[in-house]
């Protein structure tokens, strides 16, 4: 640990909040249908869009018609890429020449993709054609960010509104929010990318002879234009299997500090997003310091794990305070703790340095921050949809303590919303710890693993945590590209993205047709210490109940192996 | 249902062309135009102008009279057609007899004494089996190594490996770090000064 690495995590977390305010009144009213500064360029694009697909834009939808169309669009988007990934190797733009995918790692993939997860069974460079990169993987990376900040659009309208029925139309949020804020803000990054040393070309590979003689073949491709919206639209599926460990996905401390702060920026801007759209600044403020606090704290703690003793370089002698398998020298433990925090905290799942090499309490963490729902800020849209569900449940527990009908927001929160709200929550554990306890006995699934013991169990935990909260990082040594593996995380992701999304909606729903009261004398403020401290601790009460027995077997486990082996 | 499917499969498609071709085809574009050398993969060249690695990639090296990146956790060494780390956790006992074999070699070649704390990132494999990078501890251990071989003063072979340095962005973004393929492209000509 040293002075600069801690300037480099301070700045980092400071941009990702920075950046993230000044995006979210912009996204506002992208959401709200504004005129912006792109309207007159786009908006003859967006009339030709809804002409083609027969959509009124001004008809507003209810929650089930919503949730239909989301439901509809993610089928579509499964169907499409399953088929272009089954038959890539007929396809043009395949310089490589790689063959079609089984059926069962294509069913990960399209299923990964689709739901926001971006799981990797694959290593991109030894799998994946130039078209399947583009035109599937790719336009998933968007298509699936801008379902989610849709959904989140509709969160907003459903506080905002009184007595209403229709959420919005998920089409023109859809549309909208792809060409006004995805599409821009990739072209952006994307060129900055290149300009930090990231290639962007359709070569697949150049050949060259090194000093010594020998031939290097360097994996090349559209390598930019996929990482700039892998970060911002909190996909995290790399172009190459090292992710953004990999040089040329993120060749230096600049690039870096690109991508870092991307992971959350978008993030975050919903929240501030909501609170200008439901009228509710004070209280998405809130919001966003619990999101900020925890995974500051994540990243702080990660960091000072990361260089504590290593028992292997401490036994050879060799200087042991930092940890550095895994991860690159010109990054080092600090911008890695870091990012492992924001990836985990956000629902990204890229990498710049291998999870499963770091220390086990920072493994755990990492877990933990996705094990909580992944809110933190969680991934585009989906972030807020579960921040708001802890919300709920947080002025539910309060509303218990002083005997009250709990309201949030001026929407009083009854019998109905608790329901689908518990709903929800209970989903993640059951895809998470329902899979694990098969995953630990069945010999199928565990001739996957690369370790026994506490650190397998942890390489288990992880793979449906990350499943199951749509994170898409890994304990990479397991090896998951078989039947038993492909198939589970694919139904883990579907549950978790499926399963939270539609008793969110019929919340929404709910809570839309509520009229909204104005605060009385004995309301709750939903903002300022007091709740933002309550919120705290629903979140982690809940999460640490959930998850803690089984955290206790691996990576806490694990902690206690090492405190015993560096005893003399 | 069918309110459902045209605009799913509708968008899906229209989103296809504009998200998976436009937007790469035109960034390939733009980047080609503007940033052909960046956008091609940082390649370096020989003084005959023939490339030679990627300022970005590490490439390895064995001759004693080049300086030698991390150990790389792939198959092959640095063989960039493909990445990866060693995904060992710090319990693993692979891992810990795998330091304790690339400690004792390294001391070996370097003349070290045999408890001589060598830096972390001299045994240790990076994320993407491709690392670039050593920290200036590691490149200055071999400089003795490199000189002899090379039949250089120490202090020419110093000021190459200081050449190839690069600090952290301003003071404080990323690491202090060693390019193995620059200093050893600097090293080379060095020679081809003193012949």
């Amino acid at each position: 640990m040293d002075l600069r690495g801690w300037a480099e995590i301070a700045l980092t977390l400071g941009l990702s909040v920075g950046v993230a305010w000044p995006l979210g009144l912009y996204m506002a009213r992208i959401w709200a249908g504004e005129t912006t500064w792109l309207t007159p360029v786009l908006n003859p694009v967006e009339r030709g869009i809804y002409r083609v697909l027969g959509v009124r834009p001004e008809q507003s939808q209810g929650w089930k018609g919503y949730s239909f169309s989301v439901i509809a669009f993610s089928v579509a988007g499964f169907v499409l890429l399953y088929a272009l990934l089954r038959l890539q190797g007929f396809l043009p733009l395949n310089p490589a020449g790689f063959g079609n995918l089984d059926p069962h790692l294509a069913f990960n993939v399209a299923v990964s993709f689709v739901t926001n997860t971006n799981w990797q069974s694959y290593g991109g460079e030894t799998t994946m054609s130039l078209l399947s990169q583009m035109a599937g993987l790719a336009v998933q990376n968007f298509t699936s960010a801008a379902a989610g900040l849709a959904i989140a659009a509709a969160a907003a309208r459903a506080f905002a509104g009184d007595r209403e029925v229709g959420l919005g139309n998920f089409w023109v949020d859809l549309v909208r929010i792809t060409l006004y804020v995805l599409l821009p803000l990739s072209i952006v990054v994307a060129l900055a990318l290149v300009a930090t040393g990231v290639p962007q070309t359709l070569h697949a590979a150049v050949t060259v002879t090194g000093l010594e003689g020998a031939q290097q073949t360097l994996a090349l491709g559209p390598v930019a234009s996929q990482e700039a919206i892998k970060q911002i639209g909190t996909n995290g599926g790399g172009f190459f299997n090292a992710n953004s460990a990999h040089p040329f996905e993120n060749p230096n401390p600049l690039s870096n500090l690109i991508e870092a702060v991307s992971i959350t920026a978008l993030g975050f801007a919903t929240f501030i997003a909501f609170g200008r759209m439901a009228r509710a600044r004070k209280e998405a403020a809130s919001l966003v310091i619990v999101a900020f606090l925890l995974v500051a704290a994540a990243a702080v703690a990660i960091y000072g794990l990361e260089n504590q003793t290593v028992p292997g370089l401490l036994k050879a002698g060799v200087e042991a305070g930092q940890n550095l398998e895994g991860k690159e020298y010109r990054f080092g433990t600090a911008a890695s703790a870091l990012w492992s925090a924001l990836t985990t905290g956000a629902s990204n799942g890229s990498v710049n340095a291998m999870h499963e090499s770091f220390m086990p309490l920072s493994g755990g963490i990492q877990m933990f921050l996705i094990q909580l729902g992944e809110i933190l800020p969680g991934g585009v849209g989906s972030g807020l949809y579960g921040m708001l569900v802890m919300a709920l449940l947080a002025v539910f527990v309060a509303g218990l303590m002083v005997g009250r009908t709990p309201e949030y927001l001026g929407k009083k929160v009854e019998a109905a919303e608790i329901q689908y709200a518990m709903l929800a929550v209970l989903i993640l554990p059951l895809a998470i710890l329902g899979f694990s306890a098969l995953a630990a006995v069945l010999p199928a699934a565990l001739s996957s693993l690369l370790t026994d013991g506490p650190h397998g169990l942890s390489e288990i935990l992880y793979a449906y945590s990350s499943a199951g909260g749509n994170n898409g990082s890994a304990f990479a040594g397991l090896t998951a590209a078989t039947p038993w593996w492909d198939t589970t995380l694919g139904i883990a992701m579907l549950l978790g993205r499926f399963g939270y999304i539609v008793p969110v909606m019929a919340i929404l729903g709910s809570l839309a047709a509520k009229p909204r009261l104005a605060p009385t004398a004995g309301t709750l403020p939903a903002s300022g210490r007091l709740f933002s401290g309550l919120l705290l601790g629903v979140i982690l009460v809940l999460g640490g109940l959930q998850f803690f027995p089984a955290l206790a077997l691996g990576p806490l486990a694990e902690h206690f192996q090492l405190l015993a082996s560096l005893r003399p | 249902m069918r309110t459902y499917i045209r605009p799913a499969l509708g968008s899906m498609v229209l989103f296809t062309l504009l998200l998976g071709l436009a937007y790469p085809l035109a960034i390939t574009g733009i980047a080609q135009t503007l940033m052909p050398e960046k956008a091609n993969g940082s390649l370096v060249r020989d003084r005959s102008g023939t490339a030679v690695g990627s300022a970005l990639i590490g490439q390895n090296f064995n001759s004693p009279a080049y300086l030698h990146p991390r150990p790389s956790a792939l198959a092959a060494a640095y063989d960039a057609s493909t990445s990866g780390g060693s995904n060992l956790g710090p319990l693993s006992d692979t891992l810990a007899s795998r330091i304790a074999d690339g400690a004792a070699t390294l001391r070996t070649e370097l003349n070290l004494p045999a408890d001589y704390p060598l830096p972390a990132d001299a045994v240790t494999t990076s994320a993407s089996g491709l690392d670039p990078d050593i920290s200036p501890a590691y490149a200055l251990l071999q400089v003795p190594r490199i000189a002899a071989a090379r039949n250089l003063p120490v202090g020419k072979v110093d000021a190459a490996l200081k050449a190839a340095t690069r600090g952290p962005l301003l003071g404080f973004l990323g690491q202090t770090r060693v390019n193995v393929l620059k200093a050893n492209l600097l090293l080379d000509s060095l020679s081809g000064e003193a012949q």
